[in-house]
């Protein structure tokens, strides 16, 4: 493992002036499940890490009902999922973010490092792209923001410049007579890294019909993405079986997965459908409960 | 590179100067000298290493000592207090709940920290909570029947200030 320099600062400006005068390679540090062992597996060989977890501007979580919730990058998956405002209005990311790991994990975890480690199968991705969340980077050459399904290039790789740090996520208010839902497929009960993964959200017109249905899947396709094709199929319409089979049916065919050591590509394409109708059905019932 | 770090371990303060890429469970284990804490995977998947950092358990493994500065730092060798081990500690004893021993430390820590947050556990929520433990001796069943015995002599939660 080769020796690096640690840097905890704790103004975003002070971040990103290392980041920019940097001259190897930084590698920012938030809970560290994903890059420590990389980098004492020699996976990764930075010269600086960059402890970004003292930055108050990474560790806000708040939720304002006209903009939504802030969700910074360096909030642990464990106080997310415990957040009230989070169960209770985006109950799918506080499932999502119970998910990943153990409790020891979730201490650590965080739904910013989840995203910049860009593994296709993140758990607390596809949630969040059905939420329509959106990322918030600081950079150099100042801020910008982009659909977090854009934020994606392929296995380990993001928009992320050399200079630019995810600051946070921004969810909008999620749409009323709304409810998602997010599941996936290990073979363990705990522990596990999925084989698919699919979160959907639907939102019901006054007449019990579709008016809008988000599908993203996970841990099928070099990134996590939302299943458009499949979203069209099911809207304008009344949700019965036949919908949510087609629905699984199309997402399954857009899906694009490899055959690796956790499942081959036919038995992932076969989950994403079943996980579709699945996740479908949990919105209905969540909706059948008491629409929000 | 080395590094000055201040942590409390066990409610004492320490002074070290580490190497960055230590992780706090090497300057746990081989600089300060407390050899209860594990490592067994070394990659966050066995538990064996589980600490408290600030009050909550994690996997002493995935953390570098560095990110430990002005931390609360706890391992198995601060539960007995007085000499008097913690009830988690001796119930483990009475139901067996251990064979080679190389999980204990880690999983005392863990079940610790989750009975102090659940005082009437069902066996679900024990078995989800040791979840991130391994242990390749007992089948778990006798751990399980352990943290209940301790869950049994907790005050209950109507009792609680």
């Amino acid at each position: 493992m080769r020796a690096f320099e640690y840097r905890a600062p704790t103004t975003l400006s002070e971040a990103l002036k290392l980041l920019a005068e940097a001259k190897g390679e930084v590698r920012p540090l938030a809970g560290g499940t994903d890059l420590v062992p990389q980098v004492r597996e020699g996976r990764k060989r930075p010269t600086m890490v960059l402890d970004v977890k003292r930055i108050s501007e990474l560790r806000r979580l708040e939720y304002d009902p006209g903009m939504g919730l802030r969700l910074g990058a360096a909030v642990s998956c464990s106080v997310i999922a415990s957040h009230p405002q989070v169960r209770r209005y985006f109950p799918a990311l506080a499932q999502a973010c119970a998910l990943v790991g153990s409790i020891q994990i979730q201490n650590r975890a965080t739904v910013g490092g989840n995203i910049c480690n860009a593994s296709p199968s993140a758990d607390t991705v596809p949630p969040l792209l059905c939420l329509d969340a959106r990322a918030f980077i600081a950079g150099g050459r100042g801020q910008r923001e982009v659909a977090l399904e854009s934020f994606f290039r392929g296995p380990g790789r993001t928009i992320l410049a050399r200079d630019e740090l995810l600051v946070e996520v921004v969810v909008p208010p999620p749409p009323k007579f709304s409810a998602a839902s997010y599941m996936r497929f290990i073979p363990r009960s705990e522990m596990d890294i999925a084989v698919a993964g699919v979160a959907s959200l639907v939102v019901l017109d006054g007449g019990r019909q579709c008016q809008e249905a988000r599908i993203a899947l996970a841990a099928v396709a070099p990134q996590p993405s939302r299943a458009p094709e499949a979203e069209a199929a099911l809207q304008g319409r009344p949700l019965d079986a036949k919908a949510l089979e087609e629905a699984g049916e199309l997402a399954a065919k857009m899906a694009k997965p490899i055959t690796d050591i956790r499942g081959g590509a036919e038995y992932r394409r076969e989950l994403v459908k079943v996980l579709t109708r699945r996740t479908l059905e949990q919105c209905l019932e969540a909706l059948k409960r008491g629409p929000r | 590179m080395k590094q000055p770090l201040t942590f409390t371990l066990n409610g004492e303060e320490r002074v070290l100067y580490v190497d960055t890429r230590a992780t706090l469970l090497e300057a746990v284990r081989d600089y300060l000298g407390l050899t209860g804490t594990k490592e067994g995977c070394g990659n966050g998947n066995c538990g064996a290493c589980t600490v408290w950092l600030d009050g909550e358990p994690a996997y002493s493994c995935l953390v570098l000592a560095v990110e430990a500065q002005g931390a609360r730092v706890m391992t198995v060798e601060g539960l007995a207090e007085g000499g008097r081990l913690d009830p988690l500690q001796r119930a483990l004893i009475e139901e067996g709940g251990l064979q080679c021993g190389f999980c204990t430390p880690g999983l005392l820590m863990m079940a610790r920290s989750f009975l102090d947050r659940h005082r009437r556990p069902t066996e679900r929520e024990i078995r989800g909570a040791i979840a991130g433990n391994l242990c390749r001796c007992t089948g778990y069943d006798k751990i399980v029947r352990a943290i209940q015995r301790a869950a049994r002599g907790q005050t209950p939660p109507q009792a609680e200030g």
